[in-house]
């Protein structure tokens, strides 16, 4: 059998983080009660003036700088023109002719190593309205809260040749809009969304083979298995000599199979023309010299500085960097309790743990950092033992609760007078004769017993280096009565 | 020569525009369009080269607005520019996903 390849080329938009919509002062708040946050500009009525938010053109080029990006620093917004419901103006706000950016380029990190991925352009378009299909009349109803939400749409070339390639492609946009502060990236919220390109060629052709455009790819998992099964399609139609047709294709997740969703009549011709109710943008070298210097410190570079400056093992530092909302919380702890490893720990441990059981989502994790990082240093003070403070931390992470108040009113703080202990071990010793026995006539098996009984009694507020101190005294003084 | 305005080229026309036609009217659509060409390629016969293309007359620039939300809630004024409503949504024939 041939050898095929998968050729990759990804449009994803991306939904800007901005207050308001692109061209009116309408909220983007997410989910809305229908049509709440609309106007006459983003409902399309006839005389209604779109005007830029300033932030779009910014987010846009914080992005396009981030990805390495060429600036067009005269740009201007184009009209699509298409019919459709979601799409009141019967044109859509885009560009077109000379989008903001162009001709960047991302490192991607697989399982075979480090990859450039070019970025053929970045470009400001509005987002359409939302249409929900009512089974009941048979109609379609539109919310028009979405329509003129801020997007950017982020163009790579066909350089990806694997789901896993795409997967970390997408990753990796992801996380750089996030740490810029530009998006949020939900693609269950549909604030980042992917088109997939894909075509397949035999290894070693240097032509491509047709593609096909696959929409209505909301997670990664539905993205890496459409990609699969769109590249055995395809292949199993050039095996039997039939032909790739170039369509777009809808791919349904729950059948884990796609169909075609346009045809002829519609075939794509959008008669673009420069919107002649939008002046062109002239960005100064001045503004991107500004922005350049505000860029906030990304992924790849707080990595170095956290093996560098905290002296993490680079594995750690991956694991802390991969949402910068964590990160900047433990950067926090880690300056508040000096102990940068510690802190790390407890963030890869017991953070993300707590995390992962209760189905939380990352970006939502909220505590005070002041409290772990006292919580930290008694643990290393030996004023409460690590179970208990585990124990503590979990209501940190709940109810952010003060620990060290928290942990003297509950009594887990390890007692230093040797009072308490000595009444333990004597009382332990009392009920248990036989064990004391063995232990006196030299049995050292029997002392760990003595210590986890201990423990148990004293529920945690011994560490048990004390507790194997205060045994080792008592067996020495009764040995010599 | 322009290019000649033909029946195909009307239909097409029809259909981006969701326009019906009848043939008297197309026929008139026909010639409009032509005399359009016809006056385009009149203008082509200036010499443009080192012109930039012009896509804005008013030499405005950076026309911009602060990120700020001024509006409300406009849900009922909106709803009542709508053909038909339901639900406080526009009410339009079924489309296909």
């Amino acid at each position: 059998m041939k050898q095929y390849e998968t050729v990759i080329g990804l449009e994803v938009h991306v939904e800007l983080a901005t207050k308001t919509k692109i061209f009116c002062g309408c909220s983007t708040e997410f989910g809305g009660a229908p049509n709440t946050h609309t106007c006459p500009v983003c409902t399309g009525m006839p005389g209604s003036l779109p005007v830029l938010n300033k932030k779009v053109v910014e987010f846009a080029l914080k992005a396009g700088i981030a990805a390495n990006c060429q600036i067009n620093q005269y740009c201007k917004f184009d009209r699509k023109n298409y019919f459709y419901p979601d799409n009141p103006q019967n044109y859509q706000i885009s560009q077109l002719y000379l989008p903001i950016c162009h001709d960047g380029w991302v490192e991607i990190e697989t399982s075979a190593g480090k990859k450039k991925i070019r970025i053929h352009e970045m470009h400001m378009e509005e987002d359409a309205g939302k249409l929900i299909h009512d089974e009941w009349e048979d109609c379609s109803l539109v919310d028009y809260n979405r329509s003129g939400v801020p997007l950017i749409e982020i163009v790579s070339e066909p350089d990806m040749r694997s789901s896993e390639e795409v997967i970390a492609y997408l990753e990796k946009l992801r996380c750089m809009m996030q740490y810029l502060g530009v998006s949020d990236c939900k693609l269950q919220e549909g604030s980042m969304r992917a088109d997939v390109n894909l075509s397949v060629r035999e290894v070693g052709s240097e032509t491509f083979g047709t593609r096909t455009e696959m929409k209505n790819l909301n997670s990664f998992k539905a993205i890496a298995r459409a990609i699969e099964g769109e590249r055995e399609r395809q292949i199993e139609l050039i095996e039997e000599g039939r032909a790739v047709v170039q369509e777009t294709r809808r791919w349904d997740d729950n059948k884990e199979s796609s169909h075609a969703m346009r045809s002829k009549e519609d075939a794509k011709d959008y008669r673009y023309f420069p919107d002649p109710d939008l002046p062109p943008i002239h960005i100064s070298d001045a503004w991107i010299e500004e922005l350049r210097k505000s860029q906030p410190e990304l992924r790849e570079e707080k990595q170095l500085r956290y093996q560098e400056e905290f002296e993490l093992p680079a594995y750690d530092a991956g694991i802390l960097t991969e949402s910068r909302h964590l990160s900047m919380l433990f950067e926090e702890v880690a300056n508040l309790c000096g102990s940068p490893k510690k802190a790390a720990n407890w963030f890869m441990g017991e953070v993300l743990r707590l995390t992962k059981d209760k189905g939380l989502d990352v970006e939502k994790v909220s505590f005070t950092p002041k409290h772990l990082a006292d919580l930290i240093q008694m643990v290393e003070k030996k004023e409460v033992s690590a179970q208990n403070a585990k124990k503590v931390f979990e209501k940190v992470f709940d109810e952010d609760i003060e620990p060290v108040s928290y942990i003297e009113e509950h009594g887990l703080k390890i007692v230093e007078d040797t009072g308490l202990l000595n009444d333990t071990l004597q009382k332990i010793m009392d009920e248990n004769p036989g064990p004391l026995a063995e232990l006196l006539g030299g049995k050292e098996k029997v002392f760990g017993f003595f210590v986890g009984k201990m423990m148990r009694e004293l529920k945690g507020k011994a560490s048990p280096d004390a507790v194997r101190e205060a045994l080792v005294k008592e067996v020495e003084k009764r040995k010599n009565q | 020569m322009a290019k000649i305005i033909d029946d195909e080229t009307i239909e097409n026309v029809c259909i981006l525009a969701k326009l019906s036609l009848d043939d008297e009217a197309k026929e008139k659509a026909k010639q409009d369009m032509q005399k359009m060409l016809d006056y385009v390629e009149k203008l082509d016969e200036l010499d443009t080269d080192g012109v930039e293309p012009l896509s804005h007359i008013f030499g405005d620039e950076n026309v911009f607005r602060e990120d700020v939300v001024t509006n409300g809630d406009n849900k009922e004024a909106m709803l009542a520019n709508a053909p038909k409503a339901k639900e406080g949504q526009y009410q339009v024939p079924k489309t296909i996903g």
